[in-house]
């Protein structure tokens, strides 16, 4: 039984890493938590690095543009998704939406209509894509399950093809010039050296977590995972599952504005081939693949949906089929993601059980 | 004068709605068959499409060896016994196709999932798993096939271990491994095929006359081979569901899949035999596809699978009779939508029908119900 024995005893081990970090004294958890976050900050540098460097190092694009323009997105992308999908247990397929609706209010705000700053566009940015997640929500949050995907996938299309097809919105030219953020002390945000740009996107991610980590622990979280296991015994018991479900879908799409502005400020030019419905199934491939429902899953699922590919660019034509069968034998074994939500990965979830 | 030319486009655009239509709710029905038994939504079932053109382009050009237009730059047009017969061994090659590729893609993508992998599901994948592993380190496609070949049998073995297993895994895996297989069928097709991404084209067999007119609206020859070709399909389908006796398996898994189990139901063949219906039919509409367009490519499924999908939720999933129904109105709803509005707001109107109608039916026009007494 060697083969399975080890494999078994392996993916326990993974499973048990957080336990493990949760008994270790409260400084020597912090300092950990601080070193990381160091090391993090400079992950740019990560290619010089011996032995990471080669694993980590992307052929063909600088790991720095990779850093800023995949991997930052995908992973604010995967934690906004984890709240609808993982947290919530709503599957939402066409969260692309929200990333258009940030980085149009940006584009508009700061280059074709206005000329804001981008600091005062991330607000309104995030403002109005929650409030797009309400309008959406609204009337579509009655539905349940695979009705809810489809009509979400339609509602990600509608936001890209009104954009295609309105010439105030840029059509299907986009809007160019964007203004990116402003100087702010020694870093200075320039088309030459992306480095700042990944400091101030993982300090917004870092921003994000700590949000998340407030509101899961919260009545709230607690709202969205009864809502999760069982829609209607929460609303017996007395949650207002639709007020819940809402709140998701308007945090969810919140994050997903704040990825929006973020990236139009980064590029400074957007079109909507930007905003193609396949992103939207890339985000949740991230969040499924990391593991659903866990926020760290769904940081680490968005970071390998985003690098990956650019890891294997030397194979460039080929890369998605790779992808495609590493999604397919995750799932085949591992279908509880990369790192599972605690709970989930002792399969005591009732949907499981009742499930075909 | 303008009110004779609505009213011509009127019957121009309603002809060619229902015959879209149709080919959407062949397409249709894949969805919502394997949706009534399993409760999944079968991503993949856009590249079994996919596949099934191809296979009517394979028979056409290497099996029939049709060129694309003959010595005098003509249309190599078929007629009498010859058109039926290319027709008939394009519909069988399209279906086998298909078919073939959804009985694979239950074993290897899905059926593990389920707790119940087995040996074809463990070689498919093990060999997948071994040409990727070796796609890192070569070039070189007979060296990488041949590994793979090789290293079939002991990643197989290690595979089915594992597989023993054997539990269920949650509802968004099965998503996620379909989105899955379905990229990596499409890129497979993209990569290895002789023209890559580009567009194959298909030698016209058909010559497509206008065979007579429907209120002033020319109705060509193809337009009725399609209804004719899809409508029989569905009976057939309907026949089979209604009347046979894995017809009532499904009927029964569909409704019940513990208490079918228990009855005496062979569950995972019943499973196998929905996806390979759904497959034929894709395969069908693959082939009517090919014989309109006369022309495919590795990502033609994508579109026309989310379109097919919302056409299934939109006449109630799971429902076979709410499956024509939902692709003949999104088929007719997009034609007089595009003409009203203009043609760039065509996806935009088939979804804001679908939201329309689930406002007010939540569970599609005929309603959720394969599983119900009768389908």
């Amino acid at each position: 039984m060697s083969a399975t024995e080890i494999f078994r005893s392996r993916t326990r081990a993974l499973t048990s890493v957080p336990s493990r970090f949760s008994s270790l004294p409260k400084q020597v958890r912090w300092s950990l938590v601080g070193i990381f976050i160091i090391a993090l900050y400079l992950a740019p540098r990560w290619p010089e690095v011996p032995v990471l460097g080669w694993i980590i190092n992307t052929p063909g694009t600088s790991f720095k543009s990779v850093l800023t323009d995949q991997i930052m997105i995908y992973v604010l992308m995967a934690l906004g998704l984890n709240v609808v999908v993982g947290l919530a247990g709503l599957l939402d397929l066409g969260y692309v939406g929200f990333y258009a609706v940030g980085a149009y209010t940006t584009a508009i705000i700061t280059s074709e209509h206005a000329s804001l700053p981008w600091l005062a566009a991330i607000p309104i940015s995030v403002a109005v894509a929650m409030l797009a997640g309400v309008i959406l929500g609204t009337p579509t949050l009655r539905l349940r399950g695979d009705y809810l995907a489809i009509v979400t996938l339609g509602f990600g299309e509608i936001i890209r093809i009104t954009a295609n097809s309105t010439q105030w919105l840029g059509g299907a030219a986009g809007i160019k010039k964007i203004k990116g953020p402003p100087k702010i002390g020694p870093f200075e945000f320039s088309v030459i050296d992306a480095k700042p740009y990944w400091y101030l996107g993982l300090t917004v991610i870092l921003f994000v977590v700590f949000l998340l980590r407030r509101i899961e622990n919260s009545r709230v979280g607690r709202a969205w995972s009864a809502v999760r296991e069982d829609e209607d015994a929460a609303e017996l018991m007395g949650v207002n599952t639709f007020k819940f479900k809402l709140w998701a879908f308007a945090i969810g799409a919140g994050i997903g504005g704040i990825a929006g502005a973020l990236y139009a400020g980064k590029v400074g030019f957007i079109n909507p081939d930007n905003f193609q419905l396949q992103l939207s199934i890339l985000f949740l491939a991230a969040v499924v693949l990391g593991g659903t429902g866990n926020m760290y899953g769904a940081i680490v699922g968005g970071f390998l949906v985003a690098w990956l590919p650019e890891r294997f660019r030397n194979f460039s034509d080929q890369r998605y089929f790779v992808f495609g069968v590493a999604l397919v034998l995750v799932m085949v074994f591992r279908p509880q993601g990369i790192i599972p939500r605690r709970g989930a990965a002792a399969g005591i979830t009732k949907k499981e059980v009742t499930d075909v | 004068m303008r009110d004779w030319l609505i009213y011509k486009t009127f019957w121009d655009l309603t002809v060619s709605g229902l015959v879209l239509g149709l080919i959407y709710s062949l397409v249709a029905l894949g969805y919502t068959m394997v949706y009534g038994v399993l409760r999944l939504i079968n991503f993949a079932h856009s590249e079994i499409f996919m596949v099934g053109t191809f296979g009517s382009l394979i028979t056409l050009t290497q099996v029939l060896g049709i060129p694309l237009f003959t010595d005098a730059n003509q249309y190599p047009y078929r007629s009498g016994i010859a058109l039926l017969l290319t027709l008939g061994a394009c519909l069988l090659g399209a279906v086998l196709l298909s078919g073939a590729g959804a009985v694979v893609l239950e074993r290897t993508a899905y059926r593990p999932l389920r707790g119940a992998g087995d040996i074809y599901g463990a070689t498919v994948l093990a060999f997948v798993t071994a040409l990727v592993a070796s796609m890192v380190f070569s070039k070189s496609m007979a060296i990488n096939v041949t590994i793979a070949l090789i290293a079939t049998a002991p990643i197989a073995l290690a595979y089915l271990r594992i597989f023993k297993r054997g539990r269920q895994a949650p509802r968004l895996a099965f998503l996620i491994s379909a989105i899955g297989a379905s990229m990596a069928i499409a890129e497979a097709v993209a990569i290895w095929g002789p023209d890559n991404r580009l567009v194959y084209s298909l030698p016209r067999v058909l010559e497509k006359k206008t065979l007579f007119h429907l209120f002033g609206t020319p109705v060509r020859i193809d337009y009725v081979f399609v209804a004719v070709g899809a409508l029989l399909m569905m009976t057939a389908l309907l026949l089979f569901v209604n009347k046979t006796r894995l017809g009532r398996g499904i009927r029964a898994v569909a409704q019940d899949v513990e208490t079918a189990r228990i009855l005496g139901v062979n569950v995972n063949h019943v499973i196998l035999v929905t996806f390979l219906l759904g497959g034929c039919m894709a395969g069908g509409a693959a082939m009517m596809f090919t014989i309109m367009y006369d022309q495919t490519r590795f990502n033609i499924g994508f579109l026309l699978g989310v379109k097919s999908f919302t056409a299934a939720v939109l006449g109630g999933i799971g429902n076979v009779k709410g499956a024509l129904l939902g692709g003949i109105v999104l088929g007719l709803a997009e034609n007089y939508g595009s003409s009203i509005f203009g043609g760039q707001w065509k996806d935009v109107i088939a979804f804001v029908v679908l939201l329309v109608v689930l406002m007010f039916r939540p569970t599609g026009i005929l309603g959720e119900s394969l599983g119900k007494a009768r389908v």
